[in-house]
C-alpha cells in the first residue's frame, strides 16, 4: 500500500450525508431525555419541586437522586460529580433531574418548570477570585532543577512576565448524544458520541449496580471530539441508561448547541508568572514560573492537563535551571476539561512570549532566539530528566524558514510598514516540541481484534474510536499493508466495549500509535499462520513469504490471499487473533518530579505572515508555513488534514474565540452567533505544509508519529506575528492580550503608540 | 444512488415546525443540526427557488426555514445530489481530497459547493469564500473545502439541480388553516390582504432568518404563519439616472449582486452582512421592519437618505428612513402594513460615500459598530450636508446629529473627521455586551469616521479588494 493519497474511509459517506452518528440510528420507540438545571451558580440544594413538570403533556418518568441505588458519583479521576446533583450546587447547569418525555419538545418544555431551591453562595467565578481566596482542586506539583539563584546572578537580563490563556470552547459540529436500551436480562447496550466508551460502560455500571460484562457500549463515529468528549460524554450515557432502565425503552439524551455550550467544560484558562532569564548570547539559562489553571467545579482531567502544561513549559529549549510549579483553582465554572493540545499549549504559550520579549531585546529574528534555544545533541536533557531523543526542532525550524524564504519575507514587511501608516504587517515563528504518551503510564495500552475471512476480507475491531482524526483510515492502511491487501478489503468496525473491552481513551494524539500497534500484533499472529499455510504447501521457509499485491509470495509461487486464507480454514487454522500493546520504558515520579513520562516527542515548527489594521483592530493571516514531523507518515493525506486543522483550531482559541463568562461563573456565548471560531474567510491562500522528510521513527508503528495534537500548539505563532505588526505601530513594546479580538489589538497598538 | 427527493410534510398545526427536522422525521439524517441559530451550516439543503425564472438553487438553512414554506418546492440534501457508489462532481472533489474528517459539517459544505456550481456571477477571489461563509468546519481548516469550490464553482454540471431549475414553476399560493391558526403563503398581495383580514394576529414572515431564531432558542411558537416568499409585487430591482428601487422581498444574496454594479455602497455593506445562505432567505424589507440596533443595512439606507413605499389595502404610502425607526425595535409601520421597496438615492458626482461594519470575525458575524456616511462638499471641498448613520451605538440605528453639524463648513479630509468625531460622544452613548465594550465601540465610532475620511478624501467612495485585512481601506 503506498503511503500516499489515502482518503478518509468514510469520506463518500460523509460527503453524501449516509453516515450515520448516534443520534441518526436512534430506535423510532425512543423516548427523549433532558436535563433540568438547579438554574443556579452554587450553594445548598434545599428543594426540588417536580410538580409543574410531572403533569406536563407526554412526560413519562422524571429521575432526581432519588433514584440512584448504587454510585452516585462519577468523574474520570476522582468521582466528585454528582450524577443528579442531591447537595452542593457547585456550577450553573447542576443536574437536579432528568426529564423523560414521548418528544424532546416536551421533555424541554417540562424541564424549564423544575424549580430548584438553592441556598448559600457559589464558588469563586474566575481563576484570580479563586487563586487569591485560596481555593483548589489539586497539590502544586513541582519540577525543579539546577540552580536558579546562580543562574540568575550570571545573567545578561531577566524577563518578569504575566501571560494569561483564555478558555477555549471544542465547539464539535456534533453535540453531546447517547442513546441507550436495556435488554430483559438486564444487559445495557448504548450507542454514544464519546471517545471513552470503556470509561462510559465503566461509570454506567457502578451508577446501574451491574456487572461491567452486561454493559456494551459502542461508538459509529464522532462529529468531532478535540477532548470534550473524554470525560464529559459520559454523563451521557449514564443518564440514558438510568432512563432506559427505568422507563424499559430506549432512551436518548442529546445536548442541543446551548446546553452543550451552556453546561460542559472548555480549555483550561491558565494564568502563568514567569522570571525568564537569557545569557548575552539569548540562550536561556533559568526560568521559573508559577502556573494556576481554571479547573471549574470538580477535578475532571484537570490534574493531568497541568502536568502536561509543566511539561512543556519548556517549548522544547534546552533549559539549564528553573523551578515550574502547577496548581488547579476551582471555581463556579463547568468543569474544564481536556482539549487538543491538554496543557501543552498553554504551557508554550508562556516560554514563546517570553522568547519574543528575548528577541526584542536582544535585537534578533525571532527565528534565531528559537534557533539558539531548541534542544539540540548534547542540550537534550528536560527539565523532568527526560533526554529528549533525537531531537529534531532545529531541522524543522531550518526548513521552515527556507520554505517560508522568512528573510525575504521580513525585508518586505519591513518595506510595508515604512510606506504604510494605518496598516502593518508582523512575521511571527514558533517551534512546537510535543511529548507522546499519555503522562499517566497506566493509560498507554491498547487492544484489538483482527478477523480474516475465507474470502479474504478483513474486519479489524480496535479500541480507539474515530472522530474525524482518520484513526479507522490510519488503522486500514498498516492493516492492509501488513497482508499486502488493497485497503477496500480491510474492514474497520465501529467501535464496541463487548469485543475489545478495557481501552483508554482516543486521546493524548496516542490513538494510531496505540492502537494501531495492538491491531499490527493481532494481524502479525494471523500472517504468521498464514505464511506457515503457505510455506508448507510450497516446501519453504515460511519467512521467506511476501505478502504483496493481494497475494503471497515465494520463491517457488504464488497464491492469492484469500486462497491461502481458504486453505488455512480448512486446516483449522485459526484466522482471528486478538493483539494487545503497552509503550515500553514509560514512568513519571510526581513528587521527585522526574522521570520518563514519554515515550518520544514531535518537532514541528511554523512561519505566519499577518497583517493588522490600526483604525479598526481587525486583521488577517497572510501567509502559513508549517513543517512537521510526523516520522514516516501512515496517511499524508490524513496527516496535512490534521496538521491543518489544528493549526486553524489553535488559531481561533488565540484570536476569534472567546467564551465569556457571567459574574456567577455562568457561560454567556452560548452558540456560533457570539462565539466565533475560524471560517473559510480567516484561512489564507497561502497555506503550506510539509512533511518532514526522511524522518522515520524506528519505535513507533509504522514508524510514523502522532499528530493529532502537535501541531495546535503551532499556532503561538499567530499572536507572535499580531505583537510584531502592533509593535510596528509605535516605540512601545507590544503586550497582547488574549484572544485577540479587534478591540484587544486595537488597545496594544494604542499602548504601543504611547510607548 | 442519490435519494429521490424528500417528502417534507407540511404540519399546518405546527406551521413553526422547521425544514429541518421535517427532513430528519423523514429520514434525511444527513441534514445535520449543528447549532440551530443558522450559524454553523450543517443542515444547509439546496431550495431550487421558482420566485426568479428560470429557476435558481439556493444553498439555505434548514434550521430556520419553515418546513410549511417550503414543502411544496424542490429542496436538495446532499443525499438527493448522489450516492456513496455515485458521487456527485462536488462530493467526489470534497470526499477525495481531504475535505472530510468527522463529516458531520461535509453534507452542508456539499449544499453549499453544489449552489456554487451553478453559479455565473464570480467577480473576485473573494466571491468564493463568501460561498463558505455560512457553513463552518472544526476539522479540516478550510483549506481542502475551499479547494474543492475552486474545482468546481461556475461548472454547471448537469446533474438534478440543473433538470430541476428547469422544470421547477413560480411557487402557487398555499392556504393550510388549522383550527389553532394555519399557514398561509400567498401569491399575490390581494390574497394577502384578505388573509391578513381574517388572521390579524398572523406572524408574518419574510425569510424566517430571523423568527427562526426565535423559534429554535426562544420557545416561540407561532400557530399563525403568513408567509411573504412568494408575492412578486416584493420583487424586483430598477435603477435610473437618479434612483435604485429595491423589492423588499428580493433576497439580499441577490440585492448585492444587483448593487455591485449599480449601488456598490450596498453592495460592500452586504458583503460583510450575514452569510450567503443567511442572504439566500433574508429579505430587505424583512432586515429593515426586523428594527434590529444593528442591522446593518439600516445605516447604509439610512446614510443615502433612502425612503420606504409602505402598501396597505388602503393604498401606499412614503416613509423617510430618518422616520422609519421609532424605538428600540419598532418601526413606523402600521398593523398589516409591508414595505413594498425601498427607493435609494444614487449619491451625486462628488458625494462621498461609504459604508462599514466592524466585528470579531470578518464572516458571519454581528457588527460591534456598524456605519454609512454621505457628505456633500461644495466647490471648496468644504461639507455642506452630512450624513452619518450608525448601528449598535444606541437603541436603533441612529444618525449622528450633533457630528454632522461638526462637519460643516469643514474642508473634507481626515482632520475635519477627527475634529468633528470628538461630538461622537455627545451623539451615542454606547453600551458594553459580548460583541464589545462601550469604549471600543465609541473608538471604532471615530476611527470609522476618520477611515471613511481618508478613503474618500479624493474619491466619492472606494471599493472593497478581495480579501480585505479590515473593513476599511487606508494604507
Amino acid at each position: 500500500m503506498s503511503r500516499t493519497e489515502t482518503a478518509h474511509l468514510s469520506a463518500a459517506l460523509h460527503a453524501t450525508g449516509e453516515a450515520l452518528y448516534a443520534d441518526d440510528c436512534v430506535p423510532p420507540d425512543a423516548l427523549h431525555a433532558t436535563l433540568a438545571i438547579a438554574q443556579s451558580a452554587g450553594g445548598r440544594l434545599l428543594a426540588v419541586d417536580l410538580r409543574a413538570a410531572a403533569v406536563t403533556d407526554g412526560v413519562v418518568a422524571i429521575l432526581t437522586a432519588a433514584d440512584l441505588k448504587a454510585r452516585r458519583t462519577i468523574g474520570p479521576i476522582r468521582h466528585d460529580e454528582p450524577v443528579f446533583t442531591d447537595a452542593e450546587v457547585a456550577t450553573w447547569g447542576a443536574p437536579v433531574a432528568l426529564v423523560v418525555a414521548t418528544t424532546r419538545e416536551a421533555a424541554m418544555q417540562a424541564a424549564s418548570q423544575v424549580v430548584a431551591t438553592v441556598e448559600g453562595s457559589p464558588l469563586p467565578p474566575d481563576l484570580a477570585s479563586a487563586d487569591d481566596a485560596g481555593i483548589y482542586l489539586t497539590d502544586p506539583h513541582v519540577i525543579t532543577w539546577g540552580d536558579v539563584a546562580a543562574a540568575e546572578a550570571s545573567a545578561a537580563i531577566v524577563f518578569e512576565s504575566e501571560v494569561e490563556t483564555p478558555a477555549q470552547d471544542h465547539f464539535p459540529l456534533e453535540t453531546h448524544a447517547s442513546w441507550a436500551s436495556v435488554s430483559a436480562d438486564g444487559s445495557v447496550h448504548v450507542v454514544a458520541s464519546t471517545q471513552h466508551p470503556t470509561e462510559m460502560a465503566r461509570e454506567i455500571a457502578a451508577v446501574l449496580g451491574l456487572p461491567e460484562a452486561l454493559v456494551r457500549v459502542e461508538v459509529p463515529r464522532m462529529g468531532g471530539g478535540f477532548g470534550g468528549k473524554e470525560s464529559q460524554s459520559t454523563p451521557m450515557g449514564v443518564w440514558a441508561a438510568l432512563a432506559a432502565r427505568h422507563t424499559g425503552r430506549p432512551v436518548v439524551v442529546r445536548f442541543d448547541r446551548r446546553q452543550h455550550m451552556g453546561w460542559t467544560g472548555k480549555r483550561h484558562p491558565f494564568r502563568a508568572r514567569s522570571r525568564a532569564a537569557f545569557d548575552a548570547t539569548a540562550r536561556l539559562v533559568s526560568h521559573t514560573v508559577d502556573l494556576v489553571s481554571d479547573g471549574g467545579a470538580s477535578l475532571d482531567l484537570s490534574g493531568p492537563v497541568m502536568d502536561r502544561a509543566l511539561f512543556h513549559l519548556d517549548a522544547g529549549c534546552f533549559t539549564p535551571n528553573g523551578r515550574f510549579t502547577g496548581r488547579v483553582a476551582r471555581t463556579s465554572r463547568p468543569s474544564n476539561t481536556a482539549f487538543r493540545g491538554f496543557g501543552a499549549p498553554q504551557g508554550l504559550a508562556v516560554t514563546a512570549t517570553v522568547l519574543q520579549r528575548a528577541a526584542r531585546h536582544f535585537g534578533l529574528p525571532l527565528e534565531e532566539v528559537w534557533r539558539r534555544n531548541v534542544y539540540t545533541e548534547g542540550r537534550d536533557v528536560a527539565p523532568y530528566g527526560q533526554v529528549i531523543e533525537d531531537p529534531r526542532g532545529a531541522a524543522v525550524l531550518a526548513r521552515v524558514c527556507s520554505q517560508s524564504d522568512i528573510e525575504e519575507l521580513r525585508r518586505e514587511v519591513d518595506r510595508f510598514n515604512a510606506s504604510s501608516v494605518y496598516v502593518k504587517r508582523g512575521v511571527g515563528v514558533a517551534v512546537a516540541t510535543f511529548g507522546i504518551s499519555f503522562t499517566n503510564a497506566m493509560l498507554n495500552q491498547a487492544g484489538a481484534v483482527v478477523n480474516v475471512y475465507t474470502d479474504g476480507s478483513v474486519r479489524v475491531h480496535h479500541g480507539g474510536t474515530e472522530m474525524g482524526q482518520g484513526l479507522h483510515t490510519k488503522v486500514a492502511t498498516l492493516i492492509a499493508a501488513r497482508f499486502g491487501l488493497p485497503i477496500g478489503r480491510v474492514i474497520v468496525a465501529d467501535t464496541d466495549t463487548g469485543i475489545v473491552p478495557n481501552t483508554s481513551a482516543t486521546a493524548a494524539s496516542s490513538g494510531t500509535d496505540l492502537n494501531g500497534a495492538a491491531a499490527m500484533h493481532a494481524a502479525d499472529a494471523i500472517a504468521e499462520r498464514l505464511a506457515t499455510v503457505a510455506a508448507t504447501s510450497w516446501g519453504v521457509d515460511p519467512s521467506t513469504v511476501r505478502f504483496e499485491d493481494g497475494s503471497l509470495h515465494s520463491a517457488v509461487g504464488s497464491r492469492s490471499f484469500a486462497d491461502v486464507a481458504q486453505a488455512a480454514w480448512v486446516q483449522r487454522v485459526p484466522l482471528s487473533a486478538a493483539g494487545t500493546y503497552a509503550t515500553p520504558g514509560i514512568q513519571y515520579d510526581r513528587v521527585a518530579g522526574r522521570g520518563t513520562p514519554f515515550a518520544y516527542h514531535t518537532f514541528g515548527a511554523a512561519v505566519v505572515e499577518v497583517e493588522v489594521h490600526g483604525l479598526t483592530g481587525e486583521h488577517r493571516m497572510r501567509r502559513i508555513d508549517i513543517v512537521q514531523d510526523c516520522g514516516r507518515s501512515i496517511a499524508p493525506l490524513i496527516d496535512r488534514g490534521q496538521i491543518e486543522g489544528a493549526f486553524i483550531q489553535g488559531a481561533g482559541w488565540l484570536t476569534t474565540e472567546e467564551v465569556r463568562y457571567d459574574g456567577l461563573g455562568r457561560v454567556t456565548t452560548l452558540g456560533p452567533s457570539t462565539y466565533k471560531i475560524p471560517s473559510a474567510g480567516d484561512v489564507p491562500a497561502h497555506f503550506q505544509v510539509t512533511l518532514l522528510p526522511n524522518a522515520d521513527a524506528p519505535r513507533v508503528v509504522g514508524h510514523s508519529k502522532a499528530v493529532g495534537e502537535p501541531p495546535l500548539n503551532l499556532a503561538v505563532a499567530v499572536p507572535a506575528a499580531l505583537r510584531e505588526a502592533i509593535g510596528a505601530f509605535g516605540p512601545g513594546e507590544p503586550i497582547l492580550g488574549l484572544p485577540a479580538s479587534p478591540e484587544r489589538i486595537l488597545a496594544a497598538i494604542d499602548a504601543v503608540r504611547r510607548g | 444512488m442519490a435519494r429521490p427527493l424528500p417528502q417534507i410534510s407540511a404540519r399546518p398545526d405546527a406551521p413553526w415546525f422547521t425544514l429541518l427536522n421535517a427532513l430528519r422525521d423523514a429520514g434525511h439524517t444527513g441534514v445535520k443540526e449543528g447549532c440551530a441559530e443558522g450559524d454553523c451550516g450543517a443542515c444547509a439543503v439546496v431550495l431550487v427557488d421558482g420566485m426568479t425564472a428560470p429557476a435558481r438553487p439556493r444553498a439555505i438553512n434548514a434550521c430556520l426555514t419553515l418546513a410549511a414554506a417550503v414543502a411544496d418546492r424542490p429542496v436538495v440534501p446532499a443525499d438527493g445530489l448522489g450516492g456513496p457508489q455515485a458521487l456527485h462532481p462536488v462530493q467526489r472533489a470534497i470526499a477525495a481530497n481531504g475535505g472530510s474528517q468527522c463529516g458531520y459539517c461535509t453534507p452542508g459544505f456539499v449544499a453549499a459547493i453544489a449552489e456554487a456550481a451553478h453559479r455565473t456571477d464570480w467577480v473576485h477571489e473573494g466571491d468564493l469564500d463568501d460561498a463558505l461563509s455560512g457553513n463552518l468546519c472544526r476539522c479540516t481548516g478550510y483549506r481542502p473545502l475551499r479547494e474543492a469550490l475552486r474545482a468546481t464553482a461556475g461548472s454547471r454540471p448537469n446533474d438534478v439541480l440543473a433538470s430541476l431549475a428547469a422544470t421547477t414553476p413560480r411557487p402557487a399560493s398555499v392556504s393550510a388553516p388549522s383550527p389553532r391558526g394555519g399557514f398561509w403563503a400567498p401569491a399575490t398581495l390581494e390574497e394577502l390582504w384578505w388573509i391578513q383580514r381574517d388572521h390579524p394576529d398572523a406572524m408574518r414572515v419574510a425569510g424566517a432568518t430571523d423568527v427562526g431564531l426565535a423559534i429554535n432558542l426562544h420557545g416561540a411558537r407561532p400557530h399563525a404563519v403568513i408567509a411573504l416568499d412568494r408575492l412578486p409585487e416584493l420583487r424586483g430591482m430598477d435603477a435610473d439616472a437618479d434612483r435604485v428601487v429595491l423589492g423588499a422581498g428580493e433576497p439580499l444574496a441577490d440585492v448585492e449582486a444587483f448593487t455591485r454594479t449599480e449601488l456598490p455602497v450596498v453592495a460592500r455593506m452586504l458583503r460583510m452582512f450575514g452569510s450567503r445562505p443567511i442572504k439566500m432567505r433574508a429579505t430587505l424589507g424583512g432586515n429593515l421592519a426586523n428594527a434590529s440596533p444593528v442591522g446593518d443595512l439600516a445605516p447604509v439606507l439610512l446614510a443615502l437618505d433612502a425612503h420606504l413605499v409602505a402598501r396597505s389595502p388602503r393604498g401606499d404610502r412614503t416613509i423617510a428612513m430618518d422616520d422609519f425607526f421609532v424605538g428600540y425595535r419598532a418601526t413606523a409601520l402600521a398593523p398589516g402594513e409591508l414595505i413594498l421597496h425601498a427607493s435609494i438615492p444614487r449619491p451625486r458626482p462628488g458625494q462621498r460615500h461609504g459604508a462599514y461594519k466592524v466585528s470579531r470575525r470578518r464572516e458571519m458575524d454581528i457588527s460591534a459598530v456598524a456605519f454609512a456616511g454621505r457628505v456633500s462638499v461644495d466647490a471648496n471641498g468644504c461639507v455642506i450636508e452630512a450624513r452619518l448613520a450608525y448601528g449598535g451605538m444606541a437603541a436603533t440605528t441612529a444618525r449622528a446629529r450633533a457630528t454632522e453639524q461638526a462637519l460643516l463648513g469643514r474642508v473634507w479630509g481626515p482632520d475635519a473627521a477627527t475634529a468633528a468625531g470628538a461630538s461622537l460622544d455627545r451623539d451615542f452613548t454606547p453600551l458594553s455586551d459580548v460583541r464589545g465594550s462601550a469604549g471600543f465601540r465609541a473608538t471604532l465610532a471615530r476611527n470609522l469616521l476618520l477611515a471613511f475620511a481618508i478613503e474618500t478624501e479624493h474619491d466619492d467612495f472606494v471599493a472593497l479588494p478581495a480579501l480585505p485585512t479590515a473593513t476599511v481601506v487606508t494604507r
